[in-house]
């Protein structure tokens, strides 16, 4: 806890001396000015102490964000320096009006996940020492929930944002056993109530889009970050609704009265057909899905066109009717 | 790397002169502590930190100088550190996405005000507002009914609802005390007092086909209690009866989408699950199995399987005609 405490009174006393010159500040210079530092005392364990050290906490400010420049202030410097330009340090000015600040604490309120949650957090307090007064707690009672639950989503999040590649092992509905991937991840988006990872998969050299529930296990991120750019002109939701549909169908049904309620919340109705059921005309872009719903509705509802649906409604309900008998 | 919780101590040792510094009358220690969601101990731990801290030389007035009064605290030399770091990657993503989403759903907070704080917010955060984020979230299509349900919860009224319920294909009308809203995985939810069942029930918005707000005042009971996300939207009651389903590698889906027990593989059918649902509700349990399309064969009840293959059989002779 002490020595936290030491270091971190190290790193703050080191940023306000950065700060506060525009020449570069030699690492020699660092050890005497800041305190803290292992002193020089002629011994080369000291000096390799203190190295350590300074490397360390270059780490740690350049982690948390501090733009650490290194360079020579005149041609003369025998060694590189090292400042921080204070435009590329400090927040810009930001105003914002009373209700733009209650928008902002709304949004600030949708992550859930410990890193995007953390990051809403420190976000909040760097505007209000900005001066911006941002009331997070007021309002409707609402809980959005951004991001998702899947244990997947930071290792996929985080890989995404270094552009690192990211090897997982995912699980198709239709195969037996998971199968590893290597995918160069641009992105994760929620679309329909379901958590993708879209990315270029470095296998099969195509984009390819990844449920998070299919994942199995925790996803690695390897190699240098920043080692791929996404597309300029990246949709993630638009490559996850292209994957996930197909051309719009229509499809014509027969429902008996008062029944099929389902359907009848989306279809155009035809007028009644002869045997005084009501015709309804369906559209759809998943016609295995729709088939899998008129085939629920047994009786019900018979499938007049096109006869590609009508015949997958009679596959289904051959295989049904075969449940009850023993096997 | 280092530990999380140095990072986020570095971040609010940096921000915390600044902060003080927008304060000129100071403010109360509490409050501070609140504004950065941490302990009063722990900001007094960080304020006497930095107060030993300073420009170079360390002397009398150069280091960084607080002045305590009663319960409040101001500063009066800033050591230079006058204006918050830059937001990280994180801190903007989880801001730009947060209101780029915002945008996305009507009724919840006032569209203008959301695209102008997204705009000021993205040039302070020198990312222009069309730059690719690693994350996103597409809400569905806007439903109408959100600004209803807002506007019921914001004035503390009953709902009437017109709401269809899948499992019985079935619209229903009840009158409902709106407890909160949620949205999760990209989808809104109401929880909301049924005072038709008695009970406190999830409606999902895309499912409410009419809503109005009433006179009545929302009153839920207080047995009405607020489910706890994180263990799942649908909790099943603990003693529902089980349904034993044998999954094809088509229908294993079902496992990721419902809360399952007794998860074995099995070699039949190949490369299946053999899963347990629990539910009180056969209705909805036929309505699965069938719409599984022979996906999923039934172990147990006996009656399930009876039912589903009945209904089948009478569905084909339709077609037979």
């Amino acid at each position: 806890m002490r020595v936290a405490a030491k270091r971190a009174e190290r790193l703050v006393n080191l940023v306000i001396a950065l700060l506060g010159t525009r020449q570069y500040v030699s690492a020699a210079k660092i050890r005497t000015i800041v305190p803290g530092y292992e002193p020089d005392d002629g011994t080369e364990r000291a000096d390799e102490a203190f190295k350590r050290m300074f490397e360390r906490d270059k780490a740690e400010l350049r982690e948390i964000g501090v733009p650490l420049e290194t360079g020579r202030t005149s041609a003369f410097d025998t060694e590189d320096g090292y400042r921080i330009a204070r435009a590329d340090y400090e927040l810009p000015e930001i105003t914002l009006t009373g209700e733009e600040a209650a928008a902002v604490g709304l949004a600030l309120r949708l992550w859930q996940s410990a890193q995007l949650a953390g990051a809403a957090q420190s976000a909040l307090v760097k505007l209000r020492a900005a001066g911006v007064e941002v009331d997070s707690g007021r309002g409707v009672p609402i809980q959005p929930r951004l991001d998702a639950g899947e244990p997947a989503f930071e290792p996929c999040y985080a890989a995404a944002r270094d552009r690192r590649v990211l090897t997982f092992d995912y699980r198709r509905p239709d195969e037996a056993a998971p199968h590893g991937r290597r995918v160069q991840p641009w992105g994760v988006v929620a679309w329909h109530g379901h958590w993708y990872l879209v990315g270029h998969d470095l296998d099969r050299q195509a984009p390819r889009v990844f449920r998070l529930s299919r994942v199995t296990g925790t996803p690695k991120a390897g190699g240098p970050a920043g080692a791929f750019s996404p597309p300029a002109d990246l949709d993630l939701a638009a490559v996850v609704a292209r994957q996930e549909s197909r051309a719009e169908q229509l499809v014509v049904v027969r429902a008996r009265p008062g029944t099929a309620i389902g359907l009848r919340r989306t279809a155009v109705p035809l007028g009644p057909a002869e045997d005084g059921d009501d015709r309804l005309q369906l559209r759809t872009t998943e016609p295995e899905q729709l088939a899998d719903t008129l085939a629920a509705y047994g009786a019900d509802v018979l499938v007049e066109a096109p006869r590609t649906v009508r015949a997958a409604v009679v596959e289904r309900l051959t295989r049904l009717a075969a449940l009850g008998e023993p096997r | 790397m280092t530990a999380p919780s140095t990072a986020e101590r570095m971040t609010r040792l940096l921000t915390l002169v600044p902060y003080l510094q927008a304060r000129p009358d100071g403010v109360r220690l509490a409050d501070a502590a609140g504004d950065f969601g941490v302990t009063e101990a722990q900001l007094r731990r960080d304020l006497d930190l930095l107060w030993v801290c300073g420009l170079p030389g360390h002397g009398p007035g150069d280091l960084i100088d607080l002045a305590f009064e009663g319960d409040r605290v101001r500063v009066t030399f800033t050591a230079g550190m006058v204006r918050p770091l830059r937001l990280s990657t994180d801190e903007a993503v989880a801001l730009i996405v947060a209101l780029r989403t915002l945008l996305e759903m009507p009724g919840l907070a006032e569209g203008e005000a959301v695209s102008r704080a997204l705009a000021k917010v993205s040039a302070a955060a020198g990312h222009p507002g069309d730059v690719h984020a690693p994350v996103a979230v597409s809400v569905g299509a806007a439903e109408q009914s959100l600004a209803v349900v807002r506007d019921g919860l914001e004035r503390g009224r009953a709902l009437h609802l017109h709401y269809y319920v899948p499992s019985r294909d079935e619209r229903t009308e009840r009158t409902v005390d709106p407890m909160r809203l949620l949205l999760v995985d990209g989808r809104w939810y109401l929880e909301a007092w049924c005072r038709n069942v008695e009970g406190t029930r999830l409606f999902r918005l895309d499912r409410i086909d009419e809503v109005s707000v009433l006179e009545s005042p929302a009153a839920p009971p207080a047995e009405a209690t607020e489910r706890d996300l994180d263990s799942g939207l649908y909790q099943p009651g603990a003693e529902s009866p089980l349904v034993r389903l044998r999954l094809a590698r088509t229908a294993r889906w079902v496992a990721d989408y419902y809360p399952v027990e007794d998860v074995a593989e099995v070699a039949d059918p190949d490369g299946g699950l053999a899963v347990a649902v629990r539910t009180s509700d056969l209705s909805w349990a036929r309505r699965l199995v069938s719409s599984l399309g022979g996906a999923a064969l039934v172990d147990s009840p006996a009656e399930l399987a009876a039912q589903v293959a009945g209904e089948a059989r009478a569905a084909l002779a339709r077609y037979a005609d």
